[in-house]
């Protein structure tokens, strides 16, 4: 099971990238993708959306499940990644480049309080039991 | 502990994702559910439904005793060979599971039912057995495995991979099944496509699996199962119907026969009602995806989906819902999904034959 070091995670399964611009990528991991199968859609947030830590903020659904996508931080949708609106099944093809949405955080720092790949690792095994 | 089929060791081997269905440790796919399911439309694809459970019905009162037991009219089977669909109620009319019956000889019926209901299925059969005709014996067959083998090429697969087989099964029609020893051999499915459905011993299930892989028969998990029988329009157990509701409002009123003078368990009650709801086919027009449970809101009434999903041959989400029996063809209706109202057009069912749209 990949998990970039560069990148942090949720509990939830979301991947968290801190970029250049302050802005921060979100999308799901590896092993979300795995648990739910193959994708057939995505609902996005609206641009300009504020979020708090935690809110639920878009949906994927596979053939098998629905599954709520949550904001890791608090802050405005910036972007939305409309390729892999209409084609879900990227996320099961590359689920770190198939990026969801971006924020821009109320508070930069709250990235830092998000689990490492180390910690996340850990909470992937301690679900395999 | 979860229980295994025959096969279990070689869905691994195949890269199976297992998932406990039922009790049993089931492959849910082999990497791509959307792949297996377009294999089967277009090709052939096996799938391993020995957590089905086979029931032999043995002794001189057995079309007697189905007759007394089954919704369905066990007269309409007189080849032997002979399979019809029907339902199994209880004295309220209510589902008690679903089933095909097989008639091999006047003394010889073989039930399959499903495998969340079996032990059920089994213990009221027993009852009304011993209430009905103690000599009758009722006969579960674990030791068979059950495998589907289904798409348009399925029937010429199976041949080329036990060549022997052709001869006894190449003239079987729909629904006809023929003993072909150690085989069993339907020609019935799940899928909407042609193909054989295949009861043989457990212990040589493995060995005729991998004969069907060599000639390029591919795995097909549980998952494509359900989008494959959802396209086609059959119902599922526990799903579209139980024992809250009875054929007459499970889009089933075709497998029950009221005109005959035949009595049957829970003839009586369906007599009586009024049926006020039906299954219907929705196909979504708006973006998103269709799922069990969700509220569907008409100008007829309010209804519910039993069965949705993404259809992957018609590329957009439909589903089975019990909607008000007046509701038209055509009709326009929203559907509740999360904090959202979708449209949805309702369609008549199966909405996929023999790998072609109906809708």
């Amino acid at each position: 099971m990949t998990i970039p070091n560069d990148l942090k995670y949720t509990k939830s399964h979301e991947w968290v990238r801190a970029e250049a611009d302050g802005t921060v990528t979100i999308g799901i991991t590896q092993h979300a993708q795995d648990l739910l199968g193959d994708m057939v859609y995505v609902e996005s947030p609206e641009v300009g959306r504020k979020v708090a830590a935690n809110e639920e903020c878009a949906v994927v659904e596979s053939v098998k499940a629905a599954s709520d996508v949550y904001a890791p931080i608090a802050g405005e949708v910036v972007a939305v990644n409309e390729a892999v609106a209409n084609k879900p099944e990227m996320i099961n093809q590359d689920a770190y480049g198939a990026w969801m949405f971006r924020l821009k955080p109320d508070n930069a720092a709250d990235v830092n309080a998000l689990l490492d790949a180390t910690a996340y690792k850990a909470v992937v095994d301690s679900e395999a039991h | 502990m979860l229980k295994q089929t025959a096969l279990n060791a070689a869905h691994r081997a195949m890269g199976a994702k297992m998932v406990d269905f039922s009790g049993w440790d089931m492959p849910l796919h082999y990497g791509s559910q959307i792949e297996e399911h377009h294999f089967v439309r277009r090709d052939a694809g096996m799938f391993d439904v020995s957590h089905m459970l086979a029931i032999d019905v043995e002794g001189a009162l057995a079309r007697e005793f189905l007759r007394h037991l089954l919704a369905n009219n066990v007269d309409r089977l007189q080849i032997p060979g002979k399979a019809m669909y029907s339902c199994l109620l209880n004295e309220q009319g209510g589902v008690l599971d679903d089933l095909i019956v097989y008639y091999l000889r006047e003394d010889w019926f073989r039930i399959v039912v499903n495998a969340a209901t079996c032990d059920k299925d089994l213990a009221w059969m027993q009852a009304r057995r011993d209430e009905f005709a103690s000599s009758l014996t009722l006969t579960p067959r674990r030791d068979r495995a059950i495998i589907a083998v289904q798409g348009p090429h399925a029937r010429e697969k199976v041949w080329q991979a036990v060549p022997e087989m052709r001869g006894v099964t190449e003239l079987l029609k729909p629904f006809q099944a023929a003993d072909c020893a150690p085989y069993f051999v339907g020609r019935t499915g799940y899928t909407g496509e042609d193909g054989f459905e295949i009861i043989l011993p457990a212990n040589q299930a493995e060995k005729f699996w991998q004969a069907l892989s060599s000639v390029g028969v591919k795995p097909i998990g549980l998952g494509a199962r359900d989008t494959l029988r959802l396209e086609a329009g059959m119902n599922l157990y526990g799903q579209d119907m139980d024992e809250t509701v009875t054929p007459l409002e499970s889009g089933l009123a075709w497998t029950v026969d009221l005109i005959a003078e035949r009595d049957f368990i829970g003839k009586a009650e369906l007599k009586e009602q009024v049926v006020t709801r039906d299954l219907f086919g929705l196909v979504l027009i708006d973006k998103g995806v269709l799922r069990s449970h969700q509220q569907v809101r008409t100008t007829y009434g309010d209804g519910e989906i039993t069965s949705g999903s993404f259809a992957p041959t018609l590329d957009k989400s439909i589903a089975l819902a019990r909607l008000p029996k007046t509701i038209p063809l055509g009709e326009l209706v929203q559907v509740e999904v999360r904090d959202k109202l979708l449209s949805a057009k309702v369609v008549k069912y199966p909405f996929v034959r023999n790998g072609k749209s109906l809708i």
